[in-house]
């Protein structure tokens, strides 16, 4: 018998409300008319014209859309071989500093890994820009990827591939045959993490991005630092927009799929 | 052959990307100020041999470390990044106890929605979260436009750029990693024992302190962990809604680097801040790791 008593759903109303409140309020004043943020002045369209004619938006979303594409295929493959190796790979030389590295950087401050990346490429004679971001998103996403993938990976029955080894396949042919598809959920929503990762990532970026790329975080900060615009209201409301409906549609599809898996286990 | 190459790559790369770099940032750490003025010419001369890696020790001394002795602007800032990081960790705790608990004892088929209510805001952008704050809490903002306008305070409060707002932001935006595995082992806990302690005479209040919180134990750990450890080095908080008045490590590491260029100290404040977490960090890797063996 669940109890589900007034207590209960007043501190999931309040906590929720306390959650999703400050959003709404953005996404609300992205239509005001007025230049003044706190002030409302009726309906408007106006700053998402504004933003569509901002060059420097554009170019510091199409920096940020190239960086988190990269970054995050690396991050899954990377991910995944380490997670492989975490769970599969049983013991060798070194296995505790490499789950080591694994585990820190998901509770490393951002500052501190940033500015040892930084200190790395300016050793190594690297120009700052598109490469390094790549480079320092990659590390610091492919850690989660292999959080995720290797909790899948950990409850997947490893006879399987066993069986597949023993009817012929090589180890490769048993991983993209047997063990991808079985992980596959983990692997997409470890890419998708990698993914919001970097397109999220203001302190890594900050510090490892040169004057010739600028990411939207970066861009964001700075105009935000210089007074509060209508233009970033716009802005917040359409990323909002597209991380929920990637969000929602993939919940729809992993719910489908559940439903299929139902219907054919029991016919 | 082939299995060195799986576990030789991810490792090359942590390696080469995530370590090295920590000794970059000790040994510039410990060099003088002249001597790290951007480009870096490295110190150590490795065809020099043994003379120069001797050289190169020698010209190693801890007078950043020092510096950060003399100005107590970098130690009280350890403290109220520490004090800030326990007081946020509380109030979300507060807060998201008592959500996880209503999660838990909701319906079933509503039980995925509501996780995933919780998780949508980590996916937007953490910056975006933060600013919405800007214009609820500034002097007219909506917080105050709204309780001057049902009359509940004649004067606007001031709220924004002082340590209330860092409070505020640093649960907002920390409270889905408190919920989430305490939800987790919530979910898990059998509903029978909690019958049996009520069977047994407890009342709902006792059967609550008595076998819930003990058996949530291991979630509200792990949850604390996850806000304090990252809480300590925050910068974004702090920067956008505490102003100038709020001290916090993180925030005095990028103005070290950012705005005084001063790059030694920069990796002094690092590497010391590195040293405060590694106890925390530790403790955190040793619950997960008893939480694992339990589960087995």
């Amino acid at each position: 018998m669940r109890r589900f008593s007034w207590f209960n759903a007043t501190s999931l109303t309040i906590g929720f409300a306390f959650l999703y409140l400050p959003m709404l309020i953005l996404v609300i004043y992205s239509f005001n008319e007025s230049k003044l943020v706190t002030v409302w002045a009726g309906f408007s369209t106006k700053w998402y014209g504004e933003l569509f004619r901002n060059e420097a938006f554009l170019d510091a979303a199409y920096v940020t859309l190239r960086v988190a594409i990269f970054s995050s295929l690396l991050a899954t493959v990377l991910g995944t071989m380490a997670a492989y190796v975490l769970v599969r790979a049983g013991r060798f030389p070194g296995r505790t500093i490499f789950s080591g590295m694994i585990y820190a950087p998901l509770v490393m401050p951002e500052v501190i890994t940033g500015l040892s990346l930084l200190l790395l490429f300016i050793s190594l004679g690297l120009d700052r820009g598109v490469l390094t971001i790549v480079l320092a998103h990659t590390t610091f996403s492919m850690c989660f990827v292999s959080v995720v993938v290797s909790a899948r990976l950990a409850s997947f029955d490893q006879s399987l591939e066993e069986a597949a080894l023993d009817l012929g396949c090589t180890p490769f042919e048993a991983f993209r045959l047997v063990t991808l598809p079985v992980i596959a959920p983990a692997v997409i929503s470890g890419w998708l993490l990698a993914f919001t990762l970097s397109l999220d990532d203001l302190v890594i970026a900050s510090f490892t991005s040169g004057p010739s790329a600028t990411t939207l975080p970066i861009k964001i900060w700075s105009s935000i630092r210089l007074g509060v615009s209508p233009e970033i209201n716009a802005l917040s409301t359409i990323l909002i927009a597209i991380v929920a409906t990637g969000v929602i549609s993939a919940s729809l599809i992993s719910k489908r799929a559940a439903l299929q898996r139902d219907l054919d286990s029991k016919t | 052959m082939r299995r060195l190459t799986l576990i030789g790559i991810p490792y090359f790369w942590l390696l080469a990307l995530f370590l090295i770099p920590f000794g970059i940032v000790l040994k510039i750490s410990l060099s003088d100020i002249a001597l790290a003025i951007p480009p870096y010419t490295p110190t150590l001369d490795i065809s020099g041999g043994w003379q120069a890696f001797r050289d190169f020790l020698s010209e190693l001394d801890l007078e950043n470390f020092e510096f950060l002795t003399t100005d107590d602007l970098y130690w009280k800032a350890y403290l109220s990044s520490l004090k800030i990081a326990a007081i946020s960790t509380l109030l979300a705790l507060l807060i998201g106890f008592p959500m996880a608990y209503g999660m838990a004892k909701a319906r079933e088929d509503w039980r995925p929605t509501l996780m995933m209510l919780v998780i949508l805001p980590f996916w937007t952008s953490f910056l975006i979260r933060v600013y919405a704050w800007v214009g609820i809490l500034s002097t007219e903002g909506y917080l105050n436009q709204f309780l001057m306008g049902i009359g509940i305070i004649g004067d606007p409060l001031v709220i924004l750029n002082t340590s209330t707002a860092v409070y505020i932001g640093i649960v907002y935006t920390y409270l889905p990693f408190m919920i989430l595995p305490i939800y987790a082992t919530l979910e898990r806990l059998d509903e029978s024992l909690i019958e049996a302690a009520e069977d047994l005479g407890c009342s709902r209040i006792s059967a609550f302190w008595l076998v819930t919180v003990p058996l949530s134990k291991n979630g509200v750990i792990a949850g604390c962990f996850l806000v304090f450890i990252p809480v300590i080095g925050e910068f974004v908080i702090p920067a956008l809604l505490g102003g100038s008045k709020t001290l916090m490590i993180g925030k005095v590491l990028w103005e070290e680097f950012f705005s005084n260029r001063d790059w030694p100290v920069a990796s002094a404040v690092a590497i010391i801040l590195l040293l405060v977490l590694i106890i925390p960090i530790v403790l955190f890797q040793r619950n997960e790791q008893k939480q694992r063996e339990a589960e087995q």
